[in-house]
């Protein structure tokens, strides 16, 4: 049996993230991951670091999005340092274009809510028109029904695989442990420590992050914790690479420090299917050519689907067990975003205890039993 | 502008056109979608337009005999789209395809996918430089261009189609300098066994024996146990080395051509979601498909090399069979009529396959290309070497799909075609596992490229 | 890197390869047409800019990708020629058209 400070279960960005915040505290940290062919939702998203979407209806996780956007740049370079490998950070402001009356409408009426919410604690992102943003993207030719977009100089992006792997590796220069191909089929609990089963062996520790997507499900009640997690899948299409032409982070499109043209997205529940489909595939390509016309010459090479790890608000859930001091969950569809502020502060959460402010809002306790809202935390 | 039919069958290589015959013959709606602009496929690649008079003779008729299914075919009632690129096939018989400006949609109740197979990847050190390439390149340049290696030409590998190849090319004028054979004496040795069974298709023991034979008579040398062969040169190669009775050799070259034997391309089968199981002695994947060639998504049926290599003859039967079914699944004929017509094709296929368990252990992959220097690229998309791949293991990456999310490795236009096996041998190499726990990247459409464009302007064109 | 063995007969068009004009038998690939004129290497790669020249003549490697008529990444050996077709190398990445 190996025995830990702290077990940490799931080897996407959840897990491995705060996993090496944990060795940087000096616990001694055990990361278990499944085999190489489950969902992972870790390796099929967009890379975005984005801020301006999130925590409708929380202003507290647009906030904590705020906050590890800010923390990236330092993240990059912490990363570098002990991986070597460079993520490829870009933060020079995002922007999520509209296409139509309709849309810019809406986004316009999005944006009043966030701004409402955010209070005195702000909420920077502005509509501009479509000749800022044909300045903003001086390589490209806008397409006609581009009226505008929204852009905020909190956005950026990453490559985020690249991320994954810095991330893995720089755990492990640190001394974390990883073990592949161990999946948890279950967790209990002795009086002193928790005890991991898994197909190669068990897992003792004081202390169990569950970081492991949609496995929580599962595991979660084992240690006396709630955590409504529902599946979402998402679509992308990616192109051929090209010379660097798209020169800033875009919801929906966004070319990679590789080259490759990535276009996305839908929002589809279809369990746990992580198929494409063709009149998605078709739908993303005309959106793509009516932003950017010239995309149309472009050669699609792969498409892919991931099933998201969403929450009933989309806002992200972090808890601590009250039946079983020393179990935590931590879970979010923005592995990516979140990656600089888990190796930070819920790293040190769990580490010492230290919450950060605020912190609690993001237990599960917010929701009933069916997912929806308890009507005290509104 | 989406078209139904009974049948769609992609690939005009002989299984694909001896379905196509048999289907439409029984009165099934058939429409073959192939990428090349003539039937043949690869192994008939060119058949209706070759240069007989330059050609005929160094080809010889196995070549030859493919006129014959390209006629049946053509006189049939099947209708043939050349230059039809597949991308995307779904488990309910849709086909997505592009002729190169208009990407559309077959609707079909069944699919024989016939796409036969492709050489297996030969990762030396230097692959990469021009100059080096497949045989079943310098054939097809034979068959379509009439045209050979320029300069001091070396053949490198294993399997019968080495000494094919160097036969045809060395008559129509190559300048052979070398045959450089993996196989080794022990190869024999281990093949042994399965010699008896063979005799059934013996045609074949004494077409290769006359091949080998030929070559000693025109003074081509065979150098058998070869090891260690790396390309060398400077943008361009130009010279190889290897190592023979443990001395290490040089010898100048223009061209190389590698062949260490062909493999199924599973890229279709991979994408719709079969199952897949790894066939061992011949080390490549190949979808589980029952004797009428169906595969675990009932609506898709593999014929010829596809679904395992035995060869254009045997890939016809196959053909054959999964026409045959498709038609009693469709009710054009009954248990027994499937039965009868298809019992004489069992058993001619049951004869030519007893050369393979032979075959298949003689010439096998050779340990070199399987398991390659740290040094030598794997994926040539994406210029991810051996060495590449092992620190990945060691980082933790269990299979070719972390690998790929690591590396890039698989991502690049061939999406695999070039690395996938590779990726999985050197995987469980490392990892000290079967092929089989390894796996293979998990392939996705589209199976070619088509541009954003096209898949934009697709659905005004859907009905 | 490859030559014909007979002389070209019957119908010819009239292509270019990096300015430089070829008349070549109407129905043969871009690819075979390329190599039959030595062209040393027909792209460089994405990621190290490294010398490449076809490897399969069959649609599944990749390697002959080239830039014909102005649409950049084609796939030589599947790309028949047309008189007056224009062809350079790939070099590296594509642009966006």
């Amino acid at each position: 049996m190996e025995i830990s400070d702290v077990i940490v279960v799931g080897g996407g960005l959840f897990g491995p993230a705060t996993a090496y915040g944990l060795r940087q505290h000096g616990l001694d940290t055990v990361v278990l991951d499944d085999g190489d062919d489950v969902l992972r939702a870790a390796r099929g998203n967009f890379g975005l670091v984005w801020v301006q979407s999130k925590g409708m209806g929380m202003h507290r996780y647009h906030d904590w999005s705020r906050e590890s956007a800010h923390l990236y740049h330092d993240f990059t370079a912490e990363l570098k340092e002990c991986s070597g490998t460079d993520i490829a950070h870009r933060n020079d402001g995002g922007m999520h274009l509209l296409l139509g009356e309709a849309e810019h409408e809406q986004r316009r009426r999005e944006m009043d809510i966030m701004r409402q919410q955010a209070g005195a604690d702000g909420f920077e992102c502005e509509i501009i028109e479509r000749e800022d943003v044909a300045k903003m993207l001086p390589g490209v030719r806008l397409g006609d029904d581009v009226v505008g977009a929204s852009f905020s100089k909190h956005d950026g992006d990453v490559n985020p695989l690249k991320l994954l792997r810095a991330i893995h590796s720089s755990f492990r220069h640190l001394g974390g442990k990883y073990r592949p191909d161990s999946r948890v089929e279950n967790i209990r609990h002795d009086g002193s420590v928790f005890i991991a089963e898994t197909k190669n062996g068990s897992f003792a520790a004081p202390k169990i992050v569950l970081a492991c997507g949609h496995g929580i499900t599962k595991l979660a009640p084992m240690v006396g914790l709630n955590t409504p997690i529902v599946p979402q899948r998402g679509q992308v299409l990616v192109t051929e690479r090209a010379e660097p032409t798209l020169g800033m982070a875009l919801g929906n499109i966004r070319q990679t420090d590789e080259g490759t043209v990535q276009i996305g997205n839908t929002e589809e529940e279809v369990k746990f299917d992580d198929g494409t489909t063709l009149s998605a595939s078709q739908a993303m390509a005309r959106r793509a050519v009516q932003i950017f016309p010239q995309l149309a010459g472009l050669q699609l090479i792969r498409t892919w689907g991931c099933i998201r790890v969403l929450t009933p608000d989309k806002c992200a859930i972090y808890d601590e067990s009250d039946e079983y001091p020393g179990a935590y969950v931590a879970t979010s569809h923005s592995g990516v975003t979140l990656a600089a502020v888990n190796a930070r502060h819920t790293a040190k959460w769990i580490a010492t205890g230290e919450m950060p402010p605020g912190f609690e809002e993001f237990s599960a306790k917010r929701f009933n039993a069916e997912g929806g809202y308890v009507s005290t935390h509104h | 502008m989406s078209e139904t039919v009974d049948l769609a069958i992609i690939g005009a290589g002989p299984a694909g056109l001896a379905a196509a015959t048999v289907a439409s013959g029984l009165g099934l709606s058939v429409v073959l979608l192939d990428e090349q602009p003539a039937p043949g496929g690869q192994i008939y690649r060119n058949i209706e337009s070759f240069n007989a008079e330059a050609l005929e003779e160094y080809l010889g008729e196995d070549y030859t005999k493919g006129r014959t299914i390209a006629e049946e075919f053509r006189a049939s009632d099947a209708k043939y789209r050349s230059n039809a690129t597949v991308w995307r096939v779904d488990q309910d018989g849709s086909i997505a395809w592009t002729d190169g400006s208009n990407a559309q949609i077959l609707k079909a109740g069944r699919v024989i996918a016939a796409t036969g197979a492709l050489e297996r990847p030969v990762p030396i050190p230097g692959w990469t430089l021009p100059g080096v390439m497949g045989a079943g390149a310098a054939q097809i340049m034979l068959k379509s261009a009439v045209m050979v290696p320029d300069g001091p030409t070396i053949i490198a590998g294993n399997g019968p189609l080495l000494y094919l190849v160097a036969n045809q090319l060395y008559s129509a004028g190559a300048e052979i300098t070398a045959i450089l054979e993996t196989t080794r004496f022990r190869d024999y040795i281990f093949a042994a066994p399965y010699a008896f069974s063979a005799m059934r298709a013996n045609e074949y023991l004494s077409k290769g024996a006359k091949l080998i034979q030929n070559l000693k008579k025109k003074g081509l040398k065979v150098q058998s146990a070869i090891s260690n062969l790396a390309a060398h040169g400077n943008g361009h190669l130009q010279k190889i080395t290897y190592t023979a009775h443990s001395l290490e050799q040089e010898v100048e070259a223009k061209t190389l051509l590698l062949h260490q034997g062909v493999v199924p391309n599973v890229q279709i089968t991979r994408q719709v979601g079969a199952d897949h199981e790894w066939y061992e002695p011949q080390r490549y994947w190949r979808p589980k498909t029952d004797l009428w060639g169906t595969t675990s998504i009932e609506t898709l049926a593999i014929a010829g090399d596809g679904a395992g290599i035995f060869g254009a003859e045997a890939a016809v039967l196959s053909g054959k069979l999964a026409a045959l079914e498709t038609a009693y699944r469709a009710g054009i004929i009954d248990e027994l009529q499937r039965n009868v017509q298809a019992k004489p094709l069992f058993r001619e296929q049951q004869r030519i396959g007893s050369i393979r368990p032979l075959l298949d252990r003689l010439y096998h992959p050779t340990p070199d290309i399987l398991t390659p220097a740290n040094d030598t690229l794997v994926c040539r998309c994406e210029e991810v070497t051996a060495g590449d791949i092992r620190k990945c293991v060691q980082e933790g990456a269990t299979g070719p799909n972390q690998l790929k999310a690591y590396t890039r490795c698989g991502m690049g236009p061939c999406q695999g075609r070039m690395c996938g096996l590779s990726v999985t041998e050197v995987i469980a190499d490392a990892r000290g596992k079967t092929a089989e726990e390894i796996g293979y990247y998990r392939l996705r459409p589209p199976i070619k490229p088509v541009t954003l464009g096209e898949l934009a302007a697709m659905e005004e064109n859907t009905g | 890197m490859f030559r014909r063995t007979i002389d070209i007969k019957g119908e010819t068009v009239s292509i270019r390869f990096e300015g430089q004009r070829l008349p070549v038998p109407a129905g043969e690939t871009v690819a075979a047409a390329i190599l039959a004129n030595d062209p040393g290497y027909t792209r460089t790669t994405v990621v190290s800019g490294a010398a490449r020249a076809p490897y399969c003549l069959m649609g599944t490697c990749f390697e002959c990708l080239m830039e014909i008529d102005g649409v950049e990444n084609r796939q030589a050996c599947m790309t028949v020629v047309a008189d007056g077709m224009i062809i350079n190398r790939q070099n590296g990445k594509r642009e966006i058209p």
